[in-house]
Order: structure tokens, then C-alpha cells, then sequence
């Protein structure tokens, strides 16, 4: 479990404990947490749940697979910290992390 | 005006689900109509995963979201069920016990059910959400190509990575003024052999090539696009003359005109009873990825198995006053004529 802080382009920040083996995606969508929509349940592919980490974050998360990267093309406003959501699983060591959201999902 | 079309049963989706409702229709002796919207049947297996392998199809160990879909097709092939693409269906209307049902094409149907296994919906080109971009939508910004000979001799931006993006780019370079093409990143989706087709015509001066850079914004007067900002990942802006702009942005998931049927939505998914899977309004049905009921799952395996239990439902608004029997495949010869078997 990860306390995990979302945080909405207008600037609403929602703080919630996503269970560990959950995605990020999974995590706003089951708290519904709106900016995430996920449309495709998770499989990498959409770009429905892109976001971005928070700065400090780019290096401690796994990396980008290919497939991530690749679906990156088709998210609006993609930046060097975009991820899209339901490509990272919670862990204990993602307590404090913070997501931001983009203005719009395409 | 020809009269409507009349079946037992039209399913919206020609993906997994929609295939296979065919199947269990047709061995109850059912007749189906498919329409869809892509222009290729599959649904999502055939354009978001046609090659990557799916693992839990039972007693299928490994297949691709491809392999599935020409299996599936050759289930079904004893049913010569009819499939219309590139057509979508808009509107459904109730008359007595049955369903009047009209396209964006104009073809109208006459059905006691409707089976909708549209998936997440339908696909439509995602467009970037910056408003000067829908102002000049159709009027210099587009989605697709209409006619290759409308470039001829223009000035043309394209956006995207992908196949689409650079098959046009390599494509539409014989035939246009100059192609600048812009991508977010260095590497590209597209197949190799494209992308090396695209370089050399950077080489020879007849494509521009800006990486790292994302549409910003489109500029012009009120019925004439004369330009396209992009921005860089650095922040820096610059601006293109140019006369047209294609975007391949790939494609996104639409409920459309599913949402003004009246029927009882959860989210984006349509509620259902677990006994038939009808939804709220009497011979309509959901099954597959957009039904919804406590405890669903967006298998393609649970979709099959709705799509069966449908099919009773179905048989007896289709067939009112027949007794519906029970038989496997295994042993029915009726329906094993059915199957073609001999």
C-alpha cells in the first residue's frame, strides 16, 4: 500500500492509499478520481490515463517500456515526466508519490 | 425506398463477441445481421492488438488478437451472415415488439433484438484538444485523407509516428508541394522500411522533418487555415505556413449515439441482468467489453458467454410461439446441419 496524491489540472488534490499490485490508473479510477479515464481497462492501449510524475519521481519508477512509449504518441501534451498511469504498479515504495494531470485525456 | 431489412437479431460489433453471438444464433437457427463501424472486421483485436498474443482463451494456449478473429470467421462461416462496415448504427426505435433501426448510411433494419457488442464504442480519429484546431476542422485540418489528388500541388503538415502518418508522408510527397512531417520523439512507431523511405526524402529536400515538437496551435482567417504553431519540448514555438494539415493521431473510443437510446448506463457501459444480458429496454441486449453488472469482467471469454445466454432470450422474442430445446453441437444433428458437418 502507497499513499498516492492525485493531483486534477485545476489544482483539487486528492490523497488515497492505492493497495499494493493496483495501478495508478486503477487507483484513480476505483476512487473516482476524475482526469484518469482509462478506457481501455489497462492494456496499454489507449492513452486514456496519461499523466505526469512529479519531478523527483521520473528516476525512482520503473521505466518506460516500448509499448508505453509508443502510445505516448497519441497523448495530448506529452512531456519529458508523461507516463501513462496504468503501466505503474503501487508498491510500498511508492508511498508519497504524486501524479499530476493533464488538462485533457485526448 | 427499399423496405427495411428483416432479422432475427443485429448486432452492433463486429469484434470477438459480435462474431461469435453469430455462432450461438445460428446453431438455434436464427438469422443475424453484423454492422460496424471499422472498416475491417475484429473490433479491438484487429486494431489495437492484432499481433500481440492473448493467453486466456480457454483451450486456446496462445493466439493473437488476429489468429482469433480468423478463427472466429471461420466458425462462423456456415451462417453467411451478412456484415456491413464503415457503418454505424444511429438510431433504434420500438414498434410493437420489434426494433426499427436506421444507419449513418441510411440502411434501415426490422429486428426483435439488438445485440450491442460495440466494445468500448465506437472508434473515432482523436483530435487534439486546442480550439483553434476544431475551428479549422474540414477546412484545412483533417483526420484522414479524402482523395489523394486533393494535395496535389499543396503545402502539407502531418502530425503523427505511426503507419498512417508516414505511409501519407512517403505517400503524398509525389504528389505535393513540400510534406513537413512532425513527431514528438525521435523514434518512430512506424514499420522500418517507411521510416527509412522518410528519411531519404528528408535527404532529398522534399520532406521536413521536426522531432520533438507537438501541435500548439492553427492560425488563419475565419474560412482559411495559412498556418500551424508547434511547440518543441524545450517550449520554443514555431510557426508553418502551410495550406492542409493531416493528424494521425490514432484512433479513441466514442459511445456515440448509444448514449441517447435511453438505455441504463454505468459509466461508460451499458447495464445489464446476468439471466439474458438484456438491458433495460426489452430485445436490446449487451455483451462483451461495454456490458455491465456486478462482478463483470472485460474478458473476451465472459463475452462469449453472454453472448450465449443472449441468444435464448433472443430465440424466443424471435420465434414466440416455438419451443425452445436444449441441444450440444456434440450431438445434435440439427444442428450439426446447421454447421454444414457431414
Amino acid at each position: 500500500m502507497a499513499k498516492i496524491k492525485y493531483i486534477e489540472f485545476g489544482g483539487t488534490e486528492h490523497e488515497v492509499d492505492v493497495p499494493t499490485g493496483l495501478t495508478i490508473m486503477e487507483g484513480a479510477v476505483k476512487n473516482k478520481i476524475p482526469g484518469i479515464d482509462g478506457d481501455c481497462g489497462g492494456a496499454c492501449a489507449c492513452a486514456t490515463c496519461h499523466v505526469y510524475v512529479g519531478e523527483e519521481w521520473t528516476t525512482k519508477l520503473p521505466e518506460k517500456e516500448g509499448a508505453e512509449e509508443d502510445m505516448l504518441d497519441f497523448a495530448f501534451e506529452v512531456k519529458e515526466n508523461s507516463r501513462l498511469s496504468c503501466q505503474i504498479t503501487v508498491s510500498d515504495e511508492l508511498e508519497g508519490l504524486v501524479i499530476q494531470m493533464p488538462e485533457k485525456q485526448f | 425506398m427499399t423496405d427495411p431489412i428483416k432479422t432475427d437479431c443485429l448486432i452492433i460489433g463486429a469484434g470477438p463477441v459480435g462474431l461469435f453471438a453469430v455462432f450461438e444464433l445460428g446453431i438455434l437457427g436464427l438469422s443475424a445481421h453484423i454492422v460496424d463501424n471499422l472498416d475491417k472486421i475484429g473490433g479491438q483485436c484487429s486494431e489495437l492488438y492484432p499481433d500481440k498474443p492473448i493467453y486466456d482463451i480457454p483451450a486456446l494456449p496462445e493466439c493473437t488478437g488476429l489468429s482469433l478473429i480468423e478463427n472466429l470467421q471461420k466458425q462462423i462461416k456456415p451462417f453467411n451472415t451478412p456484415i456491413d462496415l464503415n457503418d454505424r448504427i444511429d438510431e433504434i426505435r420500438q414498434e410493437q415488439n420489434s426494433w426499427f433501426v436506421k444507419t449513418t448510411q441510411g440502411k434501415e433494419f426490422i429486428t426483435p433484438n439488438i445485440f450491442i457488442a460495440g466494445g468500448v464504442g465506437s472508434f473515432e480519429p482523436r483530435k487534439p484538444p486546442i480550439e483553434s484546431v476544431t475551428k479549422y476542422e474540414g477546412i484545412g485540418i483533417r483526420y484522414s485523407v479524402p482523395d489523394k489528388n486533393y494535395y496535389l500541388n499543396k503545402n502539407v503538415v502531418i502530425f503523427g509516428g505511426g503507419d498512417s502518418a508516414l505511409d501519407w508522408t512517403v505517400e503524398l510527397s509525389k504528389i505535393a508541394k513540400h510534406i513537413t512531417l512532425i513527431h514528438r520523439r525521435d523514434e518512430f512507431k512506424a514499420v522500418n522500411h517507411t521510416v527509412e523511405q522518410m528519411k531519404q526524402l528528408v535527404s532529398e529536400g522534399k520532406v521536413t522533418l521536426y522531432t520533438k515538437n507537438q501541435i500548439a496551435d492553427a492560425n488563419g482567417n475565419d474560412d482559411h487555415l495559412s498556418s500551424v504553431s508547434i511547440k518543441s519540448t524545450d517550449g520554443e514555438i514555431k510557426s508553418i505556413d502551410c495550406d492542409e494539415v493531416l493528424i494521425f493521431y490514432g484512433l479513441k473510443m466514442e459511445l456515440g449515439p448509444i448514449n441517447d437510446w435511453g438505455l441504463n448506463l454505468h459509466e461508460k457501459q451499458i447495464q445489464v441482468n446476468t439471466e439474458d444480458f438484456q438491458t433495460n429496454l426489452p430485445g436490446v441486449f449487451a455483451m462483451g467489453d461495454i456490458s455491465y453488472y456486478p462482478g463483470k469482467l472485460k474478458l473476451i471469454l465472459s463475452g462469449f458467454h453472454e453472448a450465449a445466454l443472449a441468444a435464448q432470450e433472443a430465440f424466443r422474442r424471435a420465434r414466440p410461439d416455438e419451443v425452445l430445446t436444449f441441444r450440444y453441437t456434440t450431438s445434435s444433428t440439427d444442428i450439426q446441419k446447421k454447421l454444414g458437418v457431414k
